[in-house]
């Protein structure tokens, strides 16, 4: 049976199994005298019933669909017969693709070799009799579970109490959700880029200058080997990131400053909205903006005054971000300033400085520790920002400094090396782990650091 | 007068004026944040509007049997692979007689798109008695014809035509046979390599399917995570270690989700790749923590009268937040979960990674059918060749902006509506 019309029947045996359970409650409850006499109100007896009856299934199907393909693909392969068994990951990708091509249909068993057509039919036989299996085991185990649920009942149960338990576990399993997220995220990039830097020395990826990651087909090519050295690639995404900033920082710092001290609160009501929708904007439009628009432009305009501009400059990528993380910059500043006590700026004032001089040397100055948490946040951003230089920033890796040449960056090169490969065995592939593993780390210490400084400044005042 | 007043009166002047300049330096600030978004703004409607209208050809289509090499009208086949590419072309010559050398004529039948044919054979399929009459029918331009229509007089010498097809395009304009109207195609059809021929539904409806289960599986997760972690946690390190997670999570580059995406729900799972079922689940683990945390403070701002009254009265713990708190923090916490997924709809980069770039014809049928989505569709218009596909990419810009300007406005209007202030 398909998995959607599984879990339509079981929602319909969740549904019968909290009737009966309503059913089978007030039954007991009518010759005691009313459903005062049971301990909890009958809703908590049916939903019992329904826990029950949903839960042992839900937890057996979720986790037997998570893993079965693995686990029966790798036993067709595991009964080739030994000549045409594959030898390494990526042939024995293969012969799963054209395994499972022939078992969909796809691919006529007639085109490849009879063995695999075999495999192809084991295949086949082995997914219903999986589905079927499936089917079987979660509509037993509701039936049981529901049935167990339903003769359990009794007056003095204390229904109530069990499900609220259930349903306060099933909170906090929501809530470690985060962490799971977390430990994925980790473990998917640590282990690849554990595979990673043992073909590749660490060192070699850390302070290599070269980065060609087009590794060899053929063993007899030039360049067999490919170059994996990402000080190309940390400088690029360095050097994007401080155009961006040098835009974002000086823009959206002044927005603050002007928004919070001087701006009518009409001013204040139109303009601070304005800004946050640069936020809202899609990544990839900006991207599209870049390199479209703003990327011709500045070569243009390069070219009329005799500079040579490469068209996929690391300025225009940098401008445009700049003006995507004004709104991050803008916003917390203002946060932080308007948080400044106002017996400071009245202090100030009062001695007779000037509007302006009580914000350079009072507020700013107070507000300095928060300022800089919301740059590095607005920095680490810009780091790992991956639209815009996709679609406005090189994909050589030249290793310059100059903002008007085309530079490549970490998050460039992931989504280069990982789109359209299938196979996760090469060291080309694998890098893209590597890459996002310093990626993480960076954004992850940047933005610790940053809420640091936050929560540490926030303190002071309260 | 002493010295202290007499060195500030001198200085006065300077001060004020580097107050003056300060403030300019502000308004510039936010002037130029402003302008950026205007320029934004223009140039992508600019660049689109032109999308939204296509050219067509009024000809006269003479649907002879000879011709379409179609024997019997009710043969399904026969109906099928007809060669309706020659009455088309017949109906060009008509219109162009002096036109005999090959590559000429190759040019001309070059004007019109080859979604033609199949208009034509939709028409023969829908009507069998058009066999051997012939109709006006108004036919699909090709993208190069569609865009010298649509340039300005003055530009049409950058269209990529030649000077002859130039000059037919002119004499078919003079003889009054083409048409502007609403491009239906951008609407109703999957994607395609001809530009005249792609439309954005496929990937609006893989959006729609990715949306769908982002909602399904991100509102009420972050919602129970949110009310355990306000109402129910301990104060202690698993608590506060969730809570770290949580917000360093809000911060983690969304590519890093796609790599998430890639080695665990396709490489461990052995999920398949392109389709809307994962890249919900991988924008579910992204928009989660916006969500958590829009729906604490949500949770936060209901008064402790309510439930100080409920417990009173003798709710438990359970009941008074399922029964009290929840119902009166909802608002709040679907404009939180608005603006989430007006997050997840923009997003791209995790996209890219677990495979939705492929190039996808057909319309996606449901969450488990390889789809793209409008963002990624944009990313693919925008590196495609033709001069045509960018003001088909800034149209669907225009699209995507639309969503989420509504999908904003929806959230904005909601907190004002629904949103108790205590």
């Amino acid at each position: 049976m398909q998995t959607g019309n599984l879990l339509m029947l079981l929602a319909v045996m969740i549904a019968v199994a909290y009737f009966l359970g309503h059913v089978r409650a007030t039954g007991l409850a009518r010759p005691l005298g009313g459903i005062r006499h049971l301990h909890s109100l009958p809703f908590y007896f049916s939903m019992r019933s329904a826990l029950w009856c949903a839960l042992p299934a839900l937890l057996v199907m979720g986790v037997w669909l998570a893993f079965d393909d693995s686990i029966i693909r790798s036993m067709v392969l595991d009964t080739l017969p030994a000549d045409i068994a594959p030898a390494d990951e990526s042939t024995r990708n293969l012969m799963i693709s054209q395994i499972q091509n022939v078992a969909s249909g796809a691919l006529p068993p007639s085109f490849v070799d009879p063995q695999v057509a075999a495999a192809a039919e084991r295949l086949s036989r082995m997914q219903a009799t999986n589905a079927m299996a499936v089917t079987v085991v979660v509509l037993v185990l509701a039936i049981f579970g529901g049935a167990w649920a339903w003769l359990k009942v009794s007056p003095e149960m204390r229904a109530r109490q069990q499900v609220e338990k259930v349903l306060q576990w099933m909170f906090m399993l929501c809530a470690t959700l985060a962490i799971l997220t977390t430990v994925g995220i980790v473990a998917s990039v640590l282990f690849e880029s554990i595979h990673f830097f043992g073909r590749v020395p660490f060192m070699d990826f850390m302070f290599g200058l070269q980065w060609s990651p087009q590794t060899a087909l053929r063993a007899d090519q030039v360049a067999a080997q490919g170059a994996f050295g990402a000080v190309p690639l940390f400088v690029g995404t360095l050097l994007i990131s401080l155009i961006a900033l040098l835009v974002a920082v000086p823009v959206g710092l002044m927005s603050a400053i002007y928004l919070a001290e001087y701006a009518h609160p009409k001013v204040r009501s139109f303009a601070k909205p304005a800004l946050e929708v640069l936020a809202g904007v899609p990544t990839v439009v900006y991207g599209f903006f870049a390199a479209l628009t703003v990327a011709p432009f500045i070569r243009e305009l390069g070219e009329s005054i005799g500079l040579s501009v490469s068209s996929e400059s690391a300025l225009a990528a940098g401008l445009v971000m700049g003006v995507m993380i004004i709104p991050f910059v803008s916003s917390l500043a203002d946060d932080v300033i308007t948080a400044v006590p106002q017996s400071l700026r009245d202090g100030s004032l009062g001695l007779g400085a000037t509007h302006s001089e009580t914000i350079k040397q009072v507020i700013l100055p107070a507000a300095l520790p928060g300022i800089m948490g919301g740059i590095l946040l607005a920095a680490s951003r810009a780091i790992g920002e991956t639209m815009i230089v996709v679609m406005a920033a090189g994909l050589a890796a030249n290793l310059t400094v100059n903002p008007l040449e085309a530079v490549t960056t970490i998050t460039v090169q992931i989504v280069t090396l990982l789109t359209g490969d299938q196979e996760f065995d090469s060291a080309k592939t694998l890098a893209a782990f590597a890459l996002g593993l310093m990626l993480f780390i960076t954004t992850l210490a940047m933005n610790v650091l940053a809420l640091h400084i936050v929560k540490k400044y926030r303190e002071q005042y309260d | 007068m002493n010295k202290t007043t007499e060195k500030v009166r001198q200085t006065l002047a300077k001060r004020y004026r580097s107050e003056k300049r300060f403030r300019a330096f502000g308004i510039a600030s936010i002037t130029l944040g402003l302008l950026a978004l205007v320029i934004l703004f223009t140039d992508i409607i600019g660049k689109g509007h032109s999308a939204f209208i296509e050219h067509r050809v009024t000809l006269e289509v003479s649907f002879d049997a000879d011709v379409l090499q179609i024997s019997d009208v009710n043969d399904a086949d026969q109906v099928t692979y007809g060669n309706y590419i020659a009455a088309i072309r017949a109906a060009m010559s008509e219109q162009f007689p002096e036109v005999q050398n090959r590559s000429e004529r190759k040019q001309l039948n070059g004007l019109i798109s080859s979604s033609a044919e199949f208009e034509l054979r939709d028409m023969l399929r829908a009507d069998h008695s058009l066999l051997g009459q012939s109709r006006t029918v108004s036919l699909q331009l090709d993208d190069a014809a569609d865009l010298f229509f649509k340039a300005s007089p003055g530009k049409r010498d950058g269209v990529r035509v030649t000077d002859l097809q130039k000059s037919w395009l002119l004499t078919l304009e003079e003889r009054d046979l083409v048409t502007s109207g609403f491009n239906q195609s951008l609407f109703t059809r999957g994607d395609s390599r001809e530009p005249e021929q792609a439309g954005m539904l496929g990937a609006i409806l893989g959006s729609l399917f990715t949306m769908m289960v982002t909602l399904v599986l991100s509102f009420p997760i972050g919602v129970a995570a949110a009310i355990y972690l306000e109402e129910f946690a301990p104060k202690n390190k698993f608590t506060d270690f969730i809570e770290v997670n949580i917000n360093n999570l809000a911060a983690v580059p969304s590519i890093i989700f796609g790599l998430l995406g890639v080695s665990i729900f396709i490489g461990l799972f052995g999920m398949p790749r392109s389709i809307p079922l994962v890249g919900g689940i991988v924008l579910t683990l992204m928009t989660l923590p916006t969500i958590i945390i829009s729906s604490r403070a949500a949770i936060k701002a209901v008064p402790p009268s309510i439930r100080q009254a409920a417990m009173g009265l003798g709710a438990s713990n359970m009941q008074v937040v399922l029964h009290h708190v929840l119902p009166l923090a909802l608002p709040g916490m679907l404009t939180g979960a608005i603006i989430g997924m007006a997050q997840a709809l923009g997003e791209t980069a995790p996209l890219l990674m677990i495979g939705m770039v492929a190039f996808i014809v057909e319309l996606p049928a449901g969450p488990v059918d390889p789809a793209t989505v409008l963002p990624v569709q944009i990313f693919l218009w925008a590196g495609s060749p033709e001069q045509a596909f960018v003001a088909l990419t800034s149209a669907a810009i225009m699209v995507l902006l639309a969503f989420l300007i509504t999908m904003n406005t929806i959230a904005v209007l909601l907190r004002k509506r629904l949103e108790r202030r205590w």
